[in-house]
């Protein structure tokens, strides 16, 4: 009889570490696949970037010294990525954020410039990537949050420290337009 | 915080439960009406119809109800601004982006179809991207995402097609108990009576039932993707705004049939006032209100 209940009890237990496992795989996963998202936004805009540089200058030649700075912060911010530690990266984009910001006031003083259909199009794709990588990062920081408090609560944390699942970095940029996620009851 | 995965989850789980609960529902239905006939071909011919029906019902669902609301795809260049919201959304939901598709009605509506995400369809009117502003266009789109990403679709068709089935062999129940039982009341004795009165009033009750829980778990779905929605945007009050702009519309959609109306954002009927028991959406001030009950 006791033997029985020991093994009950044993089975449940390895059911349980079992699905405490596969739980917290499949929410690194997820957080995983989220970042790809992010990665496909960011690799876009630093194509665009040399060609916004290249359609300004055809305008406005002689303000060199922001040409430089975008071009710095754009390569600064590509050893980041490579390099793969997020709140580096966060930094570098926050940085390269700023200089675009330089730039889009720079092209403000240059009406031909700014009737430019090439630069129209560029700023409008600029925008999109923004946009895309905004969603793309709350959707990864979501991620990354739910398996955090995986990896940290009793009991699951006990599986974590034994297969050793790490926390992961939210991905968070200065964006004063962010909002805030609404409480929602399901 | 909650994402999509979770919501998709239960679903999953709800449905498989809702499927198993019909089936058994069906195959007791089955066996009375196969009780009362003395033959089990009823039955089996219920076990066989139910699976092959919701097969292709899910499979097809999203063709069938296409070409019923004669909606068109559309590409990029026909309109970027829609097609970026979309892509954005699905980013911020971690979906592939769907097909898009558009209604030419001037009702400001929208559905969303396919058997799961990766072939998952959003349908707008051109009301909707006429009338709307982007905020609030982005809510309506979040709205159909959430269906998809909450695998809406797969419990709905389930659903639809059950109820369905249950009309059937309730229907045909009741036509062949008209003859069949004046022909043999002499055989019968007084348990096999009040067996066949259980029947009839089952073959009665059972298609109302069933189409009374398809309603509620369809007003049930609306207010989980309306909230899901408003966690992809971040941005309840968008949804209330189309909601009440949708709401302000006066006409009724052509296109629009008692078998589509509950795949749409909202209502597509006008004038009939039903009762909320037996109406495929939960009336559009509730929704407003729960929206804006979401503190921020």
């Amino acid at each position: 009889m006791l033997g029985i209940l020991i093994l009950i009890l044993l089975v449940v237990i390895v059911g349980w570490v079992v699905a405490a496992y596969n739980r917290l795989v499949s929410l690194k996963n997820r957080a995983k696949e989220a970042w790809a998202d992010i990665d496909v936004q960011l690799k876009r805009r630093y194509d665009l970037i040399p060609n916004l540089v290249e359609t300004v200058k055809g305008y406005a030649a002689h303000e060199k010294e922001v040409f430089e700075k975008v071009t710095e912060a754009r390569t600064r911010a590509m050893g980041a990525r490579e390099g793969g530690d997020v709140r580096k990266l966060a930094e570098a984009e926050n940085y390269l954020a700023e200089t675009l910001k330089t730039l889009f006031a720079v092209a403000e003083n240059y009406p031909d410039l700014k009737a430019s259909q090439n630069f129209l199009e560029l700023q409008r794709e600029l925008r999109d990537t923004e946009d895309k990588i905004m969603y793309a990062r709350r959707f990864y920081n979501a991620n990354v949050r739910d398996l955090n408090i995986a990896i940290e609560s009793f009991p699951t944390n006990i599986i974590a420290s034994i297969f050793g699942f790490k926390k992961m970095d939210l991905f968070e940029i200065g964006a004063p337009e962010e909002r805030e996620a609404p409480k929602v009851k399901f | 915080m909650p994402t999509l995965y979770t919501q998709a989850e239960k679903n999953v789980r709800k449905t498989w439960i809702l499927m198993t609960s019909f089936f058994v529902f069906i195959i007791f239905l089955g066996w009375l009406f196969s009780q009362v006939f003395d033959s089990p071909f009823i039955l089996y011919f219920a076990v066989i119809f139910a699976t092959f029906q919701s097969f292709i019902s899910y499979w097809y669902s999203d063709k069938i109800v296409l070409a019923m609301t004669r909606a068109r795809p559309i590409e990029k260049k026909d309109n970027p601004e829609l097609y970026r919201i979309v892509e954005n959304l699905c980013i911020g939901a971690g979906l592939p982006l769907p097909k898009i598709y558009i209604i030419d009605e001037d009702q400001p509506n929208a559905f969303a179809t396919g058997r799961d995400k990766n072939h998952a369809v959003v349908a707008v009117t051109r009301g909707l991207l006429e009338r709307l502003e982007r905020a609030e266009l982005e809510g309506v789109i979040a709205h159909e995402l959430a269906h998809i990403g909450n695998k809406d679709m797969l419990l709905q068709t389930i659903t639809v097609t059950l109820v369905g089935f249950v009309a059937i062999l309730s229907d045909f129940f009741l036509r062949m108990s008209r003859f069949g039982f004046a022909r043999e009341k002499r055989e019968r004795d007084a348990s096999q009576a009040i067996l066949f009165i259980f029947a009839i009033l089952a073959a009665i009750l059972a298609p109302l039932a069933a189409q009374l829980i398809h309603f509620a778990i369809s007003r049930k779905r609306e207010f989980l993707a309306d909230a899901t929605g408003a966690l992809i945007t971040r941005y309840p009050e968008g949804l209330a705004r189309a909601l009440e702009k949708i709401a302000s519309y006066p006409y009724s959609m052509k296109v629009a049939s008692n078998a589509t109306a509950h795949l749409f954002f909202a209502n597509p009927f006008r004038g009939v006032k039903i009762s909320n028991l037996f109406s495929t959406h939960p009336p559009i001030e509730e929704r407003i209100k729960a929206l804006r009950e979401m503190s921020i």
